[in-house]
């Protein structure tokens, strides 16, 4: 049953060929016998599950319940989860059982969703290997020396395993493209404000964004119907009205506009080869679908990854703020005052990528410091928005690679943070334009997935799923399962 | 050498929403600790601030009461520091954009009227409590007030002296109070001065190097913490050294304020504009469907007072000082239709009455409507000023009956009966034939003596005019 798609297991669950039970089972089990290895999962919550699968079953058994009812998934551990621990992959929450559910968990449960548990990132997610949990790192399902990516790779190798055939993520600066292009999937970062950011574990507010992990676009489109949506609770939510993306799936692309960035596919970046190779065969691909493709340019691509390193760690150091052991989440023993308190609660409680970032963060805003470091990346971060408003003027989406190189070893970057921020090139800009984008598998190299960057302009989901799923209907990368 | 105080003053006044300026959460005072905050107030992981609508409107109206410019576009920002009654480690505030730009208000003390600039006016989110008293070795957090929505009211240095800033912090207090966007309760704090003092010689027009009091929670405390600091910074610059730009709490207990923390011990709070809350843009409309619920403001009534009732410039600023002052006063002037009267009854008999009790007009145990009707009897003759006095402390006391009630049975109407009087009167001569002759013989200052005899005779009820007359006649 693993092995199908989340549309086909709609399909078995309402045509009665198995129950939420079986199936939820058949996940937990696969769960309990390859996760020791994996560590995708920081929570599983068999017990719940099994009961929701239960339910589901009723609802189901009278024809009711809709396409996603009974269908198990699992959350990145960054959204309050109600009664169960939401960690961040950090030991500073790792005592910490939300009181309340985020709207996203709220949104896929009252759709029927089976909650299995909740996946293992980089602490607070902050990083691109996942190497920086609290509980250990992920390994990805195609190679066990490689990283699954991060900061959602817990979701991301839990998918591409077979533990569930779909999972939550958030994407800052790549945190769901990235990893869905390392564990060969589906993984789509909407547009800012089109899903919920309320109850999301907050890392940098201006460009976190949730999305999904499934293994094609049409399993992504089927669960952002419910995910997307205008929230009340959210000011910075939008209320543009939510299509039925299932519906545009199957559009014609020919003549479809598709930009090319000369910047995306130069050398200097630390693209390799077979990479650069993989995604050439895929916009080949799409010529032979009645595509145009067409050269564009987004002069400034080299000048994001810096103003990305500012302005999301000069966010996380307020947002990371309320962890100082007062009301909540880890605090140091004995603490002598309350100096005494912050200091070695927040010493010991955050690991070191997070403190890395606090410190930079707390720095570029600093009096002098701020129009220097703060105000010139927003200005920077206004003018990507305007490259990508002139390329949008041109084309209709935008294709490149997700990431310069296919996954890299487990300790292979970890003492180079540089080298590893420099791997976020192709995905951060996306982000600080605030824009939708999607990473589909285009191909391996060497046993590990490539990935395929497409890019939307803003609310263009549904565009971007089509185009995807048009990709999928020629191609069968994301059929390919790992052993 | 003449020295020149200066005093701009920072206003705290806690907006009078239902909820918190950034969740749902009850603002009312005095809950069990803790029980009004809710996961936002906390400052729990993935939690987000949703802007109350109310207290923008708020805002815009203290923003057009001051004639003061209104920004179309103003930008929340967090104010980042750690503090255990904090929750979040930074403060929602506004600071590059606020939302009242540069505005003024007039202001009266000591029959001096004065201009006092306000530099901006900007929404933010109050902190919780710290409570260090009831928790031996330990510090209880209290995040009932967290979020609570303030306005930040910023004067420029305009201030001469302590009188004139208190004058100032008092028409701001009467102003937010008559728009109803604030209960001005400085008890419970959600009317709450900071001082900024410095002092400069005479004929100097570079401003010295100031300081900021806190903690000042009364305006007779005001007063004293900045009279005491100019004080200070004359005894410091004339000894030969330098003002400390520094943060001094004002400790009432002794009468002094002591330092909290210089400028370099300073936090840098770190602004920058709150992701999570999208600017705040006010159109026309909005700002013109707030000045139409503008109530009448207190200097509008002021000069009504003075020119549809002749009352004085003083009485009208005594009587409007608060809404519900000003409102008891017009009431009475309903019922009695003497304003003058009314004036003088209410500032006069009805303070000093409220004062002795240490009572708030709200409390008045005599409603405006029985204290007009008590004015109405002096003015149809009924009874004579003094009677009344008696019948005041007597409705004081029995807040349920009436003037009338209490004339009524306690028989204290005027004796205006000329045939009644003059009855008393000849008893009167009678009994005091020794003073007659004495007065007939020239002896004026006797006069009195007869009105006395009479009027006590009569148990003060005769009317005293008639008495006076009635007496030049028969002796």
């Amino acid at each position: 049953m693993h092995t199908k798609t989340l549309t086909a297991l709609s399909q078995g669950l309402h045509q009665g060929d198995f129950t939420s039970e079986a199936l939820t089972a058949h996940y937990l089990e696969r769960i309990k016998a390859l996760d020791a290895e994996l560590n995708s999962f920081i929570t599983v919550t068999a017990d719940e599950a099994l009961e929701a699968a239960r339910a589901a079953d009723k609802l189901l058994a009278v024809g009711k319940g809709g396409p996603l009812t009974g269908v198990p998934i699992a959350h990145k551990d960054i959204f309050c989860t109600k009664g169960v621990k939401t960690s961040c992959g950090s030991k500073m929450l790792d005592n910490f059982i939300a009181p309340y559910d985020a709207t996203l968990v709220t949104q896929l449960q009252a759709a029927g969703t089976v909650m299995l548990g909740k996946t293992n990132m980089d602490e607070f997610a902050m990083g691109s290997s996942n190497e920086n949990s609290f509980y250990g790192p992920v390994k990805n399902p195609w190679d066990l020396k490689a990283v699954p990516g991060g900061s959602s790779g817990g979701s991301a190798a839990a998918v591409a395993a077979g533990l569930c055939p779909m999972a939550t993520g958030t994407d800052t600066g790549g945190s769901i493209r990235q990893p869905a292009a390392f564990c060969g999937l589906t993984g789509l970062k909407p547009t800012y404000g089109r899903i919920s950011r309320y109850g999301m574990v907050a890392f940098a507010s201006s460009l976190d964004q949730a999305g999904p992990f499934t293994r094609t676009a049409e399993d992504a489109a089927l669960v952002m119907n419910a995910m997307a949506g205008f929230d009340e609770r959210d000011s910075t939510s939008s209320d543009v009205p939510v299509p039925d993306y299932t519906k545009t799936l199957h559009d014609d692309i020919n003549g479809l506009r598709i930009g090319v960035p000369k910047e995306f596919l130069s050398d200097a970046e630390g693209l390799t080869p077979e990479v650069k190779a993989a995604v050439q065969a895929a916009i080949a691909v799409y010529e032979k679908l009645g595509a145009v493709i067409q050269e564009v340019s987004l002069p400034h691509t080299g000048s994001t990854v810096p103003a990305y390193y500012v302005i999301a760690p000069a966010e996380c150091s307020s947002n990371l703020a309320r962890f100082d052991g007062v009301r909540y989440g880890y605090r140091c023993e004995n603490p002598k005052n309350l100096e005494d308190l912050y200091k070695r609660s927040r010493s010991e409680g955050f690991g070191d990528e997070v403190k890395r970032r606090i410190l930079v963060g707390t720095y570029a805003l600093s009096a002098g410091y701020y129009d220097a470091y703060y105000l010139k990346a927003q200005k920077l971060r206004r003018i990507v928005r305007d490259d990508f408003q002139a390329a949008f003027a041109e084309v209709d989406v935008i294709a490149g690679p997700t990431t310069p190189s296919v996954a890299f070893n487990i300790g292979e970057k970890t003492d180079d943070p540089l080298a590893m921020y420099l791997s976020d090139i192709y995905t951060v800009a996306v982000n600080l334009a605030g824009l939708p984008a999607l990473s589909i598998p285009a191909g391996f190299v060497e046993g590990r997935p490539v990935g395929l960057q497409l890019i939307g302009n803003d609310f263009a989901e549904g565009k971007l799923l089509n185009v995807a799923h048009q990709y999928q209907q020629a191609t069968d990368w994301h059929k390919r399962l790992p052993e | 050498m003449q020295w020149e105080t200066v005093v701009g003053l920072e206003i705290h006044a806690q907006l009078s929403t239902q909820s918190k300026i950034f969740s749902g959460a009850a603002t009312a005072y005095g809950a069990a600790p803790n029980t009004q905050a809710c996961n936002i107030d906390l400052g729990l992981p993935g939690v987000l601030p949703v802007l109350n609508k109310a207290t923008v409107e708020k805002a815009v109206k203290f923003g057009l009461s001051i004639d003061a410019e209104l920004a179309p576009r103003s930008v929340f920002a967090r104010k980042n520091y750690f503090y255990p009654d904090l929750p979040k480690g930074y403060q929602i505030s506004q600071f590059e954009l606020p939302i009242v730009g540069p505005g003024h208000i007039d202001i009266v003390y000591d029959g001096d009227s004065k201009r006092v600039g306000i530099t901006r006016a900007h929404l933010e989110e109050d902190a919780g409590k710290s409570l260090h008293e009831e928790f031996p070795n330990l510090t209880g957090i209290d995040l009932n007030r967290a979020g609570t929505p303030l306005l930040e009211i910023v004067s420029e240095p305009d201030m001469r002296s302590a009188k004139e800033a208190v004058a100032y912090a008092k028409a701001i207090h009467s102003l937010v109070r008559y728009l109803e966007i604030c209960d001005g309760n400085m008890q419970e704090g959600s009317f709450r001065c900071d001082a900024n003092v410095s002092i400069r010689p005479k004929g100097e027009t570079k401003l010295g190097t100031r300081t900021e009091v806190k903690n000042v929670n009364s305006f007779r405390y005001l007063e004293r913490a900045i009279n005491y600091e100019v004080e200070r910074q004359i005894d410091v610059i004339e000894s030969g050294q330098k003002v400390t730009q520094e943060t001094r709490l004002f400790d009432a207990a002794k009468n002094e304020t002591r330092s909290m923390r210089s400028k370099e011990e300073a936090t840098d709070y770190r602004y920058f504009p709150d992701p999570d809350l999208l600017p705040v843009d006010i159109d026309r409309a909005f700002i013109e469907s707030v000045r139409a619920e503008l109530p009448e403001l207190p200097h509008e009534k002021q000069q009504r007072f003075v020119n549809e009732y002749s009352l004085s410039e003083y009485d009208a600023n005594v009587l409007t000082s608060n809404p519900e002052m000003a409102n008891y006063f017009e009431e009475v002037v309903t019922a009695a239709e003497q304003p003058k009267l009314a004036a003088n009854w209410v500032m006069g008999e009805l303070m000093a009455a409220l004062n002795k009790e240490n009572l708030e007009i709200a409390d008045c145990p005599i409603s405006a409507a029985h204290l007009g009707g008590l004015l109405q009897r002096i003015s149809d003759n009924t009874i004579s000023g003094k009677i009344a006095k008696e019948i005041f402390t007597m409705l004081w006391h029995h807040p349920q009956k009436t003037a009338d009630d209490i004339i009524e049975a306690q028989g204290l109407k005027q004796v205006s009966d000329s045939g009644a009087i003059e009855a008393m009167i000849d008893d009167v001569m009678n009994a005091n034939p020794k003073q007659l002759e004495q007065y007939r013989g020239g002896q004026d200052k006797l006069f009195g003596f007869f009105v006395g005899q009479v009027m006590k005779l009569s148990k003060g009820k005769a009317n005293p005019q008639q008495v006076n007359e009635l007496l030049k006649k028969k002796l």
